[in-house]
């Protein structure tokens, strides 16, 4: 009797083994707390993963050519684009057919903008042969081949169909391609002309001015958040509102301030001016450039750079240092060898925090940035807004992610994510 | 060579005075001389003030008044890390981003040692405290008691003439402290170091030091060796605060210089020694200590003063028996028995005799 129960699995009192009694009685306690976030979990569901997912899902999706043109992408499976012959009348004439089916539904333009992208002029080339094309029977008209010519030289290119034929696939990689500066060809992939090579240099810009601004941030936030932790109770009081100030006042405001400020008429130049240390004629361009982004982006995002440093040298006690004096360190030697590597943690916390935050800025660098100061995001905000070139967006947006996830991995690698504290 | 006590004095307080806000002050009016190598403890309930007085002789605090001299130099404008004197804090203050070796270098570096001479200090430190095994551990993965050892060996590994120490033993459990007191006075003792040594612990002040200052309300109460303090208290406050004490309100109705009379607040009068008490009419807190009451009929002494008393409760506490009782309307009159064979037990109820010698009962202020 004894014998078997110490053997077998422990036994609950209603004859059930333990483990299950136990996991039935956590279950209840999990299903209960996950009620309780039910709503922020829901909330982050449609407002984060839904978003993003769709937005990783947009940056490789490309069924338009097929859904819009089906007979002509079957038609054209048999025809080489590297022959360098026009294909037959037998795409002509699939592609006459599908077009009537899409200029009745209006998808013809959307086409044209889709392969605009690729190729500049599809655009208006489908735009003004789905009027002419509308007016033509598919049955009675045939052959089209040379109708479809005369009705825009465009059907006579032999790249127009190539095009055509390199991006009818469902899912593709050219909107990535175009987010480093390269195309998908016939030929594979290649690089752009000169002339439109601009995103790898802008996504440089945008890792080198994140770094410089976090750097800017360590260096005037340090001594803010070492004040804040030693000052005595009421005086570091008054100094965290001021920390805390901007975050009362819109961005946007903000920025507009440092406009006023940073212009050739504005407060700086005027003051410089009139110290007469710059000349009238001279004065200094530190607005819609460089500078002035890394200017205000290194004002707006010092906040979070002083409060997680702050939230940790909080932590260190005093006797650390005092205890350094006593050992015969001076003030300095004290801060740098026992003082300052325990603060390590909140440099940490504070340069992941801006670096992140910076790198997908976007109302600053637009406003102050002028051309040669803004980031990747305002480049991805006019493809959203303007060019309505969504595919492309999603693409960069995607690359951002993925350098801030593996900057993230190597930063744990090489720092440690434990060595990162937010206080505590 | 007019004045030795001066002249001798390694560590001096010389009417030092500290405010930390301008309004109270919270050390007030300190003297204190102390010869090379002495063991002085400064014992006060929290809030007394010896921290303040152990952060101005290190240098973390500045006296508002008064000056203090180390070695017969003042040392007010003397920085922290000049003074070269070891620190122990209560709690410990290792470096917790540095091994253990690290932190005992960390003084010897900062004196531009080199690395052979170095090494075999740290070495030497840690032997002396018997944690020579653990010079590669970071503090954190140390016990309370080990950690307490390591400050210890930091304190005095670039050889200070003057050490400090507050409350170094605080976060130790009972026989871990008492073990580390041992060590503690030992090591010093040995080294031939001057320690001032701050607790709240009045049994490890009476155990470890020369002598003991008893600090109250910023002020030293008394200054003198454990035995003289326990046994001689100069007023109500040490009397309290050391030890275990009877105490009996009263009036002076006479006084003489080695004796004088009170009349209890009971009605009862007894003898007993004028210690600050001078005139006729002064109230007086009168102080016996437990183990000076005998109710053991057969060892009273002839001359000793006998009165009434009931008894309240039996303590059984092992090695020795305690009974409460109700002497001159004082319901917490503590007297104490050895566990003997020949023990007299009292019961709850009855009415007793018991008595003492007019020399062992201190007629004190009120
Ligand atoms: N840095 C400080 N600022 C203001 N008041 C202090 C400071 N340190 C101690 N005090 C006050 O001084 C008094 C004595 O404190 P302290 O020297 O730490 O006493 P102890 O060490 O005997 O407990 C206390 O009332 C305490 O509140
Ligand atoms: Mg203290």
């Amino acid at each position: 009797m004894s014998d078997t129960a110490q053997d077998g699995p422990m036994l609950a009192a209603d004859g059930t083994t333990l483990k299950q009694s136990l996991a039935r009685s956590l279950r209840r306690e999990k299903m209960r707390a996950l009620l309780l976030i039910a709503p922020l979990l829901i909330f982050i569901f449609l407002s984060f993963v839904v978003p993003i997912v769709s937005m990783l899902f947009r940056s490789i999706e490309n069924s338009i050519l097929q859904d819009t043109l089906p007979e002509t992408v079957v038609a054209l499976e048999n025809w080489d684009d590297q022959s360098g012959e026009l294909p037959d009348e037998e795409v002509y004439a699939a592609f006459v057919r599908d077009m009537l089916v899409a200029v009745d539904a209006k998808t013809h333009t959307r086409l044209g903008t889709r392969l605009n992208y690729e190729e500049t002029g599809m655009s208006s080339m489908f735009r003004r042969s789905g009027r002419q094309i509308s007016r033509l029977d598919p049955v009675e008209d045939a052959p089209f081949k040379d109708k479809l010519i005369d009705i825009h030289d465009g059907w006579g290119d032999v790249n127009t169909w190539a095009v055509i034929k390199t991006h009818a696939v469902p899912y593709t990689n050219g909107y990535f391609l175009n987010a480093v500066d390269m195309q998908r060809t016939p030929e594979g992939a290649q690089a752009q002309p000169e002339s439109k090579q601009i995103l790898v240099k802008l996504f440089g810009r945008t890792l080198y001015m994140s770094l410089v601004i976090t750097g800017f941030c360590i260096l005037l936030g340090y001594p803010i958040a070492f004040l804040l932790a030693n000052l005595p109770m009421r005086s570091a009081n008054l100094l965290m509102i001021l920390v805390l100030l901007p975050f009362w006042t819109s961005l946007l405001v903000r920025t507009s301030a440092w406009k006023v400020m940073l212009q050739q008429q504005g407060v700086i130049n005027d003051t410089l001016v009139w110290l007469g240390l710059v000349d009238d004629a001279a004065r200094l361009i530190i607005i819609n450039n460089q500078i002035g982004t890394i200017v205000a982006m290194t004002h707006i995002l010092l906040p979070f750079m002083i409060l997680p440093m702050y939230s940790v040298m909080q932590t260190i006690p005093p006797t650390y240092v005092r205890a350094a004096k006593s050992l015969g360190a001076t003030n300095w030697t004290a801060f740098w060898r026992v003082y300052f590597p325990q603060s390590i943690p909140g440099i940490g916390a504070g340069s992941i925090l801006v670096f992140i935050l910076a790198i997908g800025y976007y109302i600053t660098p637009e406003i102050v940035g002028g051309t040669q100061g803004v980031f990747i995001s305002n480049r991805i905000a006019y493809h959203i807004s303007s060019s309505l070139n969504w595919g492309l967006a999603a693409a960069l947006g995607t690359i951002l992610l993925g350098a801030v996830l593996i900057l993230y991995w190597a930063y744990d690698r090489i720092v440690g994510i434990d060595n990162v504290k937010l206080g505590g | 060579m007019t004045d030795t006590a001066v002249d001798e004095a390694f560590v001096q307080f010389d009417r030092v005075q500290k405010s930390y806000d301008g309004e109270i002050l919270v050390v007030k009016d300190l003297n204190l001389s102390m010869p090379k190598g002495e063991f002085l403890t400064m014992l006060g309930p929290s809030g007394s003030g010896k921290t303040t007085c152990l952060m101005m002789l290190a240098g973390f605090e500045t006296a508002t008044h008064g000056e203090i001299l180390l070695d017969g130099q003042p040392i007010n404008n003397i920085p922290p890390h000049k003074r070269g004197i070891g620190m122990v804090f209560q709690n410990y203050a290792l470096f917790p981003h540095m091994t253990v070796a690290e932190n005992l270098a960390f003084p010897l570096e900062v004196r531009k040692m080199g690395k052979s001479e170095r090494d075999q200090k740290v070495k030497r430190a840690l032997d002396m405290v018997q944690m020579g095994d653990f010079g590669g551990r970071r503090p954190a993965q140390l016990s309370g008691g080990q950690q307490q050892r390591i400050a210890l060996a930091r304190a005095l590994v670039f050889e200070p003439e003057l050490v400090l120490m507050d409350e170094p033993l605080g976060a130790l459990d009972k026989q871990l402290r008492e073990h580390m007191q041992f060590e503690i006075t030992r090591l010093a003792h040995d080294l031939g170091i001057t320690t001032v040594y701050v607790t709240h612990d009045q049994t490890e002040a009476l155990t470890m030091s020369d002598r003991v200052a008893v600090f109250e309300d910023g002020r030293i109460q008394q200054l003198a060796p454990p035995d003289e303090l326990y046994e001689e208290p100069a007023n109500s406050f040490v009397a309290q605060f050391i030890g275990e004490n009877n105490t009996l309100l009263g009036e002076i109705v006479e006084v003489g210089t080695d004796s004088c009379v009170v009349k209890l607040d009971s009605g009862e009068l007894i003898d007993a020694l004028p210690v600050n008490v001078s005139n006729v009419g002064d109230r007086t807190k009168v102080s016996i200590r437990p183990e000076r009451v005998e109710f053991n009929k057969d060892r009273l002494n002839p001359n000793a003063h006998t009165i009434k008393a009931e008894v309240k409760e039996f303590i059984y506490m092992g090695d020795i028996f305690r009974f409460r009782l109700s002497v001159a309307g004082n319901d917490d009159f503590i007297v104490k028995t050895r566990n003997a064979p020949d023990a007299v037990k009292l019961t709850p109820g009855e009415t007793i005799e018991i008595g003492w010698l007019p020399q062992d009962c201190r007629a004190l202020d009120a």
